[in-house]
């Protein structure tokens, strides 16, 4: 069934013999599920397993269906799932308008992509930042070309590891309401990990808790 | 499998030399149609009769160069802040760059009766001859100690440094401070012991290295008798193929010397340890140690000093006509060796640079390899090829290649040279693996990049300036190298550095200093050069230029 959901089915994370977590959850495209729970927890290491870069020290059963397909053996360049860290991690050998023509699907002449990449500045309001050197921009700034250029991918799902944590929090509410708004105008599913409670309200999707301390998960 | 292959290249060129010395001193070598097994080699190096002070100059000056390095560097390091480690690691890189041979040749022009030093003496007492001191080639080999001191504490230091960070030595002193202790007693007490412990492969190494070097021994070390290894390389250039027994069974009994060297060393460290230890227990404050050790600290500003001291004196004799006592400055300046030795230099710097861009070269592409495949070479198995004396194994390799049929050349030489640049191009590109941000890589994936992509989009642009400075250090110790490129070489690869050293004895002083120089230069320009790219690079990349 192709439907843009994102499945989690009885999703068993470990490390050695230790359970670091199990999660079973469906996200519906459209959908902003939150996975809430102390830093430490393997939430993150959850995200690096769904994008298909799970460190190897690390084992996990379980399937990953996206849009009624098993990404199981597909690889991550091929899985079409963006992610977004607390770090804006722009390239910093490139300028700004060359991340974001990184991110931008193949295909396209030259002249075409570039349209596309000025297009994109000028949605993000830095137009006037097609050349600058990533390292001088703001942190808003950032946030925004680094969004934008995950956008510019074409994911089919959206990640969000502790995406906001870093911001002020007036910035943190605009960006909210930007990474959001643009994953629900695409209508796909977003699956954001987080230990701050307003980030889990602000998504207004379903939330699931994960182990309070480190004795609760073993069990 | 590129780790393996990387190991396997660095550590079967030791056991195999190793093996290659050790029969022909048991009286097995065939070559020369000699199969009767005995120790008769071993009663000619004893009997040889500078044996015993030979013996005892390289168990001293091992040590006594290994303690005052360490003595020193651990008193610089006490007294620094952090801005004065940041402009430590900053003044490292040329110093440890400069070769051994050029700062042997460098402290001769310095020291020695009619250096700069005794000339400067003569113009405040008034002496009119140089004095009559044997200072260079000092039976005690106080002057080699000198040389080896001075090159082993950059390597030191540069060691200290990488291994400081996760010791929070800046938060540990604060709190012994704030229980009443000074700089140095709270650096002594909450610092040294874990910062030595973290080192102690590398100090092993200076301690081998020094009781072993022949380059360094050959230009200041005494001559009637050499040291030990000096001695050896001697009877290995005997065109009387038997003595090369002898030669053998005197490497085989300078690596028991180093490790009889090593057992003792055993048990200074944990002499040392217990009286750290005790006057800990014992509250001691030592409140005189505060004062001089940060006195001491304020040395590290002179360090580009010595380097420039070094550099200059080397360019000042290479130009220099006449130069009587006890003048300062040459009588006339001229560029006579220049042009008379051009040919000379221009084929020996050309040969260096061959070897060096072909090893460093392709040690940078195997590091990389290496690090690719997500695999780590553990220290200890890098620190192999440095720590067993060259000396002891190149001997037994020269046998080994000559059994299997591999001809001594330009091939051989660089193969050989790998066995100790691949070592320091993988420690210094390691760490930069280690740092860079994984994260980037996900990112890339996850925008559909594939690992081909990913690598030379992302990371190598990332980590171009350390692989470029990876290899810049792996240039500059080939071309350092000179009883590999000697005994390898057959005599026929002749480098920059060997044409240095042959000069030491009875060479004209200019002459000398243009090969010094040259070497020098080569060896350290790469590295500036490194240093200073990828600023020009990155000119518009705030983000990549502290790298």
């Amino acid at each position: 069934m192709r439907d843009g959901m994102l499945e989690l089915r009885d999703i068993r994370v470990s490390k050695g013999d230790d359970t670091l977590m199990t999660v079973d959850l469906n996200v519906p495209a459209g959908t902003i599920a939150t996975i809430m729970g102390p830093s430490g927890v393997g939430k993150s290491t959850l995200l690096s397993l769904i994008g298909g870069t799970l460190d190897p020290v690390f084992s996990a059963k379980g399937d990953i269906i996206l849009d009624g397909v098993n990404l199981g053996s597909v690889p991550p360049e091929k899985r079409q799932i963006g992610i977004l860290f607390q770090d804006e991690l722009l390239f910093p050998h490139m300028t700004v308008s060359q991340n974001l023509a990184f991110g931008l699907r193949q295909g396209g002449t030259a002249a075409q992509r570039c349209d596309q990449v000025r297009h994109a500045l000028a949605q993000i309001g830095l137009s006037d930042f097609e050349r600058a050197d990533p390292a001088t921009l703001s942190g808003g700034q950032k946030a925004r070309v680094s969004l934008m250029r995950t956008l510019l991918s074409d994911p089919r799902a959206l990640l969000l590891d502790e995406p906001f944590s870093r911001l002020d929090s007036d910035l943190r509410d605009r960006m909210r309401q930007l990474v959001f708004g643009h994953a629900k105008e695409r209508n796909i599913p977003v699956l954001m990990v987080t230990h701050d409670k307003q980030d889990a309200d602000a998504a207004g999707g379903p939330v699931i808790n994960v182990g309070s301390d480190r004795q609760n998960l073993a069990e | 499998m590129m780790r393996a292959v990387v190991i396997v290249a660095l550590i079967g060129p030791v056991i195999a030399g190793l093996i290659g010395v050790a029969l022909p001193a048991i009286g097995y070598f065939p070559a020369i149609g000699r199969v009767d097994w005995g120790l008769e080699a071993f009663r000619d190096v004893i009997a040889w009769q500078g044996f015993g002070p030979a013996a005892r100059l390289s168990v001293f000056t091992g040590l006594a160069a290994t303690a005052l390095s360490i003595i020193v560097s651990f008193f610089l390091l006490a007294a620094l802040t952090g801005n004065g480690q940041k402009r430590l690691r900053l003044y490292l890189g040329p110093m440890l760059a400069l070769p051994h041979a050029a700062v042997g040749f460098a402290i001769v022009f310095l020291i020695d009766p009619t250096g700069i030093v005794s000339r400067l003496i003569a113009q405040l007492v008034g002496w009119s001859r140089p004095p009559d001191v044997a200072i260079i080639g000092d039976p005690w080999g106080l002057s080699l100690i000198l040389g080896l001191v001075v090159k082993e504490i950059p390597f030191l230091l540069f060691m200290a440094l990488a291994a400081l960070p996760p010791l929070a030595a800046f938060q540990r002193i604060k709190a012994c401070k704030a229980l009443g202790y000074g700089q140095m007693a709270a650096w002594i007490y909450a610092v040294a012991i874990p910062l030595y412990r973290a080192i102690r492969m590398p100090v092993f190494l200076v301690l081998a290295y020094s009781m072993t070097v022949v380059d360094m021994a050959i230009i200041l070390g005494p001559t009637t008798p050499p040291t030990l290894s000096v001695q050896i390389v001697k009877w290995m250039a005997s065109p009387d193929l038997n003595v090369r027994m002898v030669a053998a069974a005197g490497a085989i009994v300078q690596l028991l010397l180093v490790l009889a060297v090593f057992a003792i060393w055993l048990l200074i460290e944990t002499v040392a340890k217990q009286l750290i230890l005790r006057s800990a227990k014992m509250g001691y404050r030592i409140p005189r140690l505060g004062a001089a050790s940060l006195r001491v600290g304020r040395f590290v500003r002179y360090f580009p000093v010595l380097f420039v001291c070094f550099l200059g004196i080397l360019l000042l004799w290479s130009f220099a006509g006449f130069w009587s006592f006890p003048n300062l400055m040459p009588d006339g300046l001229t560029t006579r060796v220049w042009d008379q030795e051009a040919g000379g230099l221009t084929s020996a710097l050309s040969n260096a640079a061959v070897i060096g861009i072909c090893v460093a070269g392709v040690s940078t592409l195997c590091a990389i390899a290496v690090l690719e495949s997500g695999k780590r070479v553990a220290p200890y198995l890098l620190f192999v090829p440095l720590i067993v004396p060259q000396v002891a194994f190149l001997l037994g390799l020269q046998v080994f290649m000559i059994h299997i049929g591999v001809r001594s050349g330009m091939a051989a030489v660089m193969f050989v040279h790998f066995v100790f640049v691949m070592p320091y191009v993988l420690l210094t590109l390691q760490g930069a693996y280690d740092g860079y941000d994984r994260r980037y890589d996900r990112v890339a994936a996850a925008l559909g990049r594939s690992y081909w992509v990913i690598l030379w989009r992302v990371r190598l642009p990332i980590l171009i300036a350390p692989i470029i400075s990876a290899f810049a250090v792996g240039f500059a110790v080939s071309v350092a190298q000179y009883l590999p490129t000697l005994l390898i070489g057959g005599g026929r690869v002749a480098t920059i550095t060997t044409d240095a050293v042959a000069l030491a004895s009875g060479g004209d002083r200019r002459v000398i200093a243009s090969y010094a120089l040259l070497q020098a230069i080569a060896a350290v320009g790469p590295l500036l050069i490194a240093a200073v790219l990828p600023y020009a690079l990155w000119r518009n990349r705030k983000g990549l230029r502290h790298a």
